[in-house]
């Protein structure tokens, strides 16, 4: 079997629910003969057709509210923005609309959506380009947030984002869209939606990390098990809802959480977590939760935005950090 | 500039060449008698939230002749995105007067009306409803069926981006809908005149390649004519349209809002000249034969329905507290349900 990227995972589950549901459609700026500027729809205008796999104008309200408007009309769009920069003109869409439609109308109209979009820094892009503002999103009630770390969570977890009947913000971390292969079966399996996966089980530290910085995070259990400390690492994936039985039963194992994100520290989704361990597992807390994040600042421009992304090093100090407290 | 779309005058003169559903006394007096049953659903609306028993409430009074003859033009296969001031056009598409009363009165359960269930909600955010009509209509084209989305904004609405760009793809993709603003010369307490340089709202189509007309709308005759030729042409697939209707807001904003504060009763009288009912009502007389006693049995019997249906309204009991969660999501996430349970006992 052949080994996916990111991209091409998303782009085979993007072909996979076209090919399975007719009233399944995809629009965004440049998806059709262009393939996407990060090439997620390459081909699947030759294949779909045009009707299915359209350009849009260049508006991302437009992307957004045509969504809202087309999926409650019996569609289920999947619509691209094209880097979560862009997406605040499509907050009100969501916020107002494609979150409450279903709500506001006891269920008579639904709006069965998905909005894709690249975020976060690492890869040297223009300013605006790298933002991590999924804390935003995940406090809007009625809107599901997603986050894949891995080509084969990418294709499930947005083939069940796709079936959902309610809307799905579905955030891609492109510093991993081409970072790392995996054997990915495109055998229609779609992945639970609104869990925490663990991807490792350890005695110590419960690390808490989504999308890229899975990466530097999984590092740091790395070298810290060389240390002698044992790790346990969770993937939140879902970001709203928040899977926080699966948080909280590992930290009442571990007895410390070290939460690591790539956003901006203040009122990002790492308070939330705390807050919940704070209030449920307070009698079981060995060391305070600690917060690696990025800085309470603009996402710098590419020549420092390494400085900004939360190293190997700091995730790994401050789990020495939690260790040494008790 | 060529004169709005008219076929009655102020008096209920005709102007026009009259189209032919316009020579028949029954649709005439359909749509009065849905005029007057609309303004009866204002009276009732603005009187409940003065005592207490609705929620803020934005009057459609003066501007009833835009909605119903909107929706008199549409069909079933259409889907009808209304701003906040068209409760006439959701009266005459089968939205009951109990069910709006709900929705003003604060409970959700008056937008699951019974039918049409394709319909939207009233849209509060002003302008986000255009996008959604681009949506619709895309969904409509897709499947195949012949219907279209006809969707209402204000005059306000379309200083807002969304309006430019909702109007900017229904061209480019050549989509079955219908744009309308009711041009009702307030947003708020800003003027028509101060809310942008154009001559008329119907020239802000000509950027997108979108045909744009301005009709009379306090002659809800010319409202319905232009809108039936608009939905012919989208049914067809020859495209979308804007339509200005000029009209006037005699009331409030809303019964937030006190007019008095930024505009005088001497500009607001003569007004009053021009609105759609006297009009219509003139033309009956003048030409089916309308009488008094047809006049008294109209307004009874719209205001006895109103007041039913007022009754009805205050005497459905609040939803249970777990409401606010339980139509969230189609499945709730665990701690949804959990929250849900916790407050099924209020």
């Amino acid at each position: 079997m052949a080994e996916r990227t990111m991209i091409e995972a998303i782009r085979m589950a993007l072909g996979r629910a076209l090919a399975d549901d007719p009233d399944v459609i995809l629009f965004g700026e440049d998806i059709g003969i262009d393939g996407g500027v990060f090439r997620a729809t390459d081909g699947l205008i030759q294949r779909f057709g045009s009707g299915r796999v359209r350009d849009t104008p260049l508006s991302e309200t437009v992307i957004a509210g045509m969504a809202v408007g087309a999926g409650a009309t019996g569609l289920k769009p999947v619509a691209e923005i094209q880097f979560m920069g862009f997406l605040y003109s499509a907050i009100d869409q969501l916020a107002n609309h494609a979150a409450r439609l279903r709500n506001r109308t006891r269920g008579r109209l639904t709006c069965p959506i998905v909005l894709r979009a690249p975020y976060g820094g690492g890869i040297k892009a223009p300013e605006h380009h790298s933002e991590s503002a999924e804390a935003m999103f995940a406090h809007i009630p009625g809107l599901r947030v997603v986050i894949p770390s891995s080509p084969g969570r990418a294709y499930g977890l947005l083939l069940s984002a796709i079936r959902d009947p309610d809307p799905v913000l579905f955030l891609e971390p492109k510093r991993l869209y081409r970072a790392i292969s995996e054997e990915v079966p495109d055998d229609g399996r779609a992945l639970p939606i609104d869990r925490a996966i663990v991807l490792r089980e350890g005695a110590d530290v419960t690390l808490v990390s989504w999308g890229a910085m899975l990466t530097e995070t999984r590092a740091a259990a790395e070298t810290l098990g060389e240390e002698g400390i044992s790790t346990e690492l969770i993937d939140l994936s879902s970001l709203k809802p928040i899977d926080r039985p699966t948080i909280r039963t590992s930290v009442a194992k571990t007895g410390r959480c070290v939460i690591v994100h790539e956003a901006p520290l203040t009122a990002g989704l790492g308070a939330e977590i705390a807050a919940d361990l704070a209030e449920h597992c307070l009698t079981g807390l060995l060391a305070p939760v600690r917060r690696v994040t990025g800085y309470d600042t603009v996402m710098p421009y590419p020549r420092i935005e390494h400085h900004y992304m939360p190293s190997t090093d700091r995730i790994a100090g401050a789990v020495r950090d939690v260790m040494a407290f008790a | 500039m060529p004169e709005p779309l008219a076929f009655l005058d102020a008096a209920g003169r005709v102007v026009g060449d009259l189209p032919d559903f316009a020579r028949d006394g029954d649709t005439l007096r359909a749509l009065y008698t849905a005029m007057v049953r609309a303004r009866a659903f204002d009276t009732k609306a603005i009187a409940l939230q003065r005592t207490g028993r609705l929620g803020t409430y934005a009057s459609s009074l003066g501007q009833e002749a835009i909605s119903i003859g909107l929706a008199s033009a549409m069909t079933e296969d259409d889907v009808f995105l209304p701003s906040f001031r068209e409760h006439g056009g959701q009266l005459w598409r089968g939205v009951t007067l109990e069910e709006l009363f709900l929705y003003w009165g604060g409970d959700e359960r008056g937008n699951d009306f019974a039918g049409p269930r394709q319909d939207f909600p009233v849209c509060i955010p002003v302008a986000s409803q255009f996008p959604h009509a681009a949506g619709v209509a895309l969904a409509l084209q897709r499947k195949g069926t012949p219907g279209v989305a006809v969707t209402v904004g204000g005059d306000g609405a379309t200083s807002k981006g969304d309006f430019y760009e909702a109007l900017n793809v229904i061209g480019a993709w050549m989509l079955p809908a219908v744009f309308v603003i009711n041009n009702n010369q307030w947003a708020i307490s800003m003027p028509r005149t101060e809310q942008t340089h154009a001559e008329t709202l119907a020239d802000k189509a000509i950027a997108a390649g979108v045909p744009g007309e301005q009709v009379d709308g306090n002659d809800v005759v010319a409202v319905r004519a232009a809108a039936e030729r608009a939905l012919a042409r989208a049914r067809a697939g020859e495209g979308p349209a804007l339509i200005e209707c000029v009209s006037y807001r005699l009331g409030d904003h809303t019964t937030a809002d006190d007019a008095s504060r930024y505009r005088d009763e001497a500009e607001v009288s003569p007004h009053w000249k021009a609105e759609p009912l006297i009009r219509l009502r003139n033309h009956l007389v003048v030409a089916h034969g309308w009488g008094k006693r047809d006049e008294e049995t109209v307004l009874r019997s719209c205001d006895a329905e109103v007041d039913a249906a007022a009754e009805a309204y205050l005497a459905i009991a609040p939803e249970p507290p777990r409401a606010m969660i339980t139509h969230l999501f189609a499945t709730l996430p665990a701690d949804l349900a959990a929250l849900a349970e916790d407050l099924a006992d209020g």
